[in-house]
């Protein structure tokens, strides 16, 4: 690398610098109410300086064949501060997180954060490997935030031992295809796999070896973005993690996942010319993808608790978004990346309310919910509006997300392809259902006992969801921008 | 007898596959982690085989190094966690954590 290409690092050292100071700003004991606003001060200039940074950038720039700053991993850098910004402010109004401990969770969302975009710019295994147990480490340690509370640390228990197992047979499978290859970076490996490597060792790889290691390291892919059989741990950790961050981990942590998938893929099966490995493992993420998304929707049909409804249905929405994946092509990746912004909207939207209604009422439970259209009608209309919105329902957001999702699987004109859309299609019917079970719990029952009270609205969490619905309402009707952002950014992975 | 390749990845192989069996059949969550690292040393096992082997280069062990690094940041972590639990629960057996559940 030269000082040339050090401006494409400058978010990754913004957002670590701004982490340090964060942490050396939480030390001082002065004054708590002043110190939680500075806190949350320093890290939104971090995230708004990170954010002028990445937007400095154009083209695309190569460091070390580790790390490649192109327009897809800024996609992912933006996706990131902007779910990270909306995070902070709902954590910081919450009673969950904020107070005293603001700076930690600040400190180490910010180490999230960096992870995220590293995670969409690895170009080797190595880099790969290092951005997601950063973003691992980080979502272990914010999901046993709460010392008080046994849950959060029976969640985090369960994630760091999941996480580790996954992460762990993803390290081995690494170390197989480097084996295989010779070389850790993804660009070295598909040479080496299309036979034109100049590493002495390689020879000619076979089928089954290479899809024996994909099979490892995608173990590793698909914890992070929890498809069966690596979900396990979603619904828990949802459950118990403190609700701000819930809503973080169901969206930022597997957008990334989902962008180390496509440039993993996109990498190592290039348009023209692919190993023959790329159909069995191919096939293998479709049928990941029909299992997830069946699973995940059928298993949300009878939950009682709102937090582990969604965590079900984000499982769902991974099945979803993995078809979209596999068509591997740019119209495919183009519509994962439009879901993920969505997605992001709807997602962070619906956890953002269920964090009101368990602060005012002390439960996540369903029965919290009831009677909220006549408390709060106006939180109930917005959770609406996600509910319907994550559904699939026109004219709202989540409808565009999955059109472009069916349509990009259906022009691929293959049988098993559109197998899949049909299931999908079906799928969304079933998700109908436990959507409308928290609608109809809001607007159609009255609460049993008393009524809890009203859930308080502090005026800048009222504009972060004012944030959240408008984008859901706009992006339903009018998609052409999202529409070309997602074109533009999936066009950098060099599919057909 | 000559040490070759396939003799570090039987090594590792077994070694792999016991982590496995330790993850999948202990209840203790110490019992737990140790699985994760034999896991973790598996890989690192291979990769410095490869390493000598294959390519000829140092990046195998260069792997090798940072998921040394980065298994003892997570032990660091899992073992905060474990910790909490005990002070909760009295007790690190899996089976006692089970408040999360359908």
């Amino acid at each position: 690398m030269t000082w040339d290409n050090l401006p494409s690092l400058y978010p990754v050292l913004v957002l670590a610098l701004g982490m340090l100071v964060v942490l050396v700003a939480g030390l001082t004991r002065a004054g708590q109410r002043r110190e939680t606003r500075l806190i949350l001060f320093i890290g939104m200039a971090t995230l708004a300086l990170a954010g002028v940074a990445g937007a400095g950038l154009s083209g695309a720039t190569e460091i070390s064949g580790l790390f490649r700053s192109d327009a897809f991993s800024r996609f992912v850098l933006f996706f990131g501060l902007i779910s990270t910004a909306l995070t902070l402010v709902l954590a910081n109004n919450s009673r969950e997180v904020a107070g005293r401990r603001m700076a930690e969770f600040t400190a180490i969302i910010l180490a999230l954060c960096t992870g995220l975009f590293l995670m969409s710019a690895a170009k080797d295994l190595l880099m790969a490997y290092l951005a997601m147990e950063l973003v691992s480490l980080s979502s272990y340690i914010l999901t046993g935030f709460r010392r008080a509370d046994r849950l959060s640390h029976e969640a985090a228990l369960k994630y760091v031992i999941y996480g580790g197992v996954a992460s762990g047979v993803m390290v081995f499978g690494m170390s197989l295809l480097y084996g295989l290859t010779g070389t850790t970076s993804f660009s070295g490996i598909s040479k080496a796999l299309t036979g034109a490597s100049t590493v002495a060792g390689a020879g000619q790889v076979g089928e089954l070896a290479v899809v024996v290691a994909g099979v490892f390291v995608f173990a590793g892919f698909c914890f992070k973005i929890a498809a069966v059989p690596f979900h396990q741990w979603c619904p828990d950790v949802y459950q118990g993690a403190p609700t701000p961050f819930t809503g973080f981990l169901s969206v930022a942590p597997k957008a990334a996942g989902f962008a180390l998938i496509l440039r993993f893929l996109a990498d190592i099966f290039p348009a023209t010319g692919a190993h023959e490995a790329k159909w069995p493992l191919v096939t293998l993420l479709g049928i990941i993808s029909a299992v997830t998304m069946t699973l995940g929707n059928f298993t949300a049909l009878h939950q009682l608790n709102v937090k582990r409804l969604l965590a079900y249905s984000s499982i769902a929405h991974a099945g979803y978004m993995l078809m979209g994946v596999i068509v591997l092509d740019t119209d495919g990746s183009a519509a994962v990346i439009l879901y993920l912004i969505v997605y992001l909207f709807m997602n962070l939207g619906a956890f953002a309310i269920i964090q009101l209604v368990s602060d005012s009422s002390g439960s996540s439970d369903l029965p919290a919910f009831t009677g909220l259209g006549t408390r709060a009608p106006l939180l109930a209309v917005f959770m609406g509006v996600f509910l319907f919105s994550l559904a699939g329902l026109p004219p709202l957001a989540g409808f565009i997300g999955k059109f472009y999702l069916f349509a990009a699987l259906l022009k691929s004109n293959q049988f098993w392809f559109i197998i899949l859309a049909v299931i999908g299609i079906l799928n969304s019917v079933v998700a109908l259902f436990y959507y409308v079970r928290i609608l109809r719990e809001m607007f159609l029952r009255a609460p049993a006992g008393e009524a809890p009270a009203a859930p308080a609205v502090p005026a800048v969490v009222m504009a972060v969801l004012a944030l959240l619905v408008v984008p859901t309402l706009i992006f339903g009707v009018y998609w052409e921008p999202i529409r070309s952002l997602a074109v533009y950014a999936a066009s950098a992975l060099n599919l057909m | 007898m000559i040490i070759g390749l396939p003799h570090y990845l039987i090594v590792a192989a077994v070694l792999f596959s016991l982590g496995i069996i330790c993850v999948v059949s202990r209840r203790n969550a110490i019992g737990l982690l140790m699985g994760v690292e034999l896991i973790l040393n598996s890989a690192n096992i291979n990769l410095v085989a490869f390493a000598r082997y294959v390519e000829s280069g140092i990046s195998g062990q260069v792997f090798a190094l940072f998921v040394i690094v980065l298994a003892a940041a997570e032990a660091a972590v899992a073992m905060a966690i474990v910790m909490a639990i005990y002070r909760h629960l009295r007790n690190i057996d899996t089976a006692a954590a089970v408040n999360l559940k359908e």
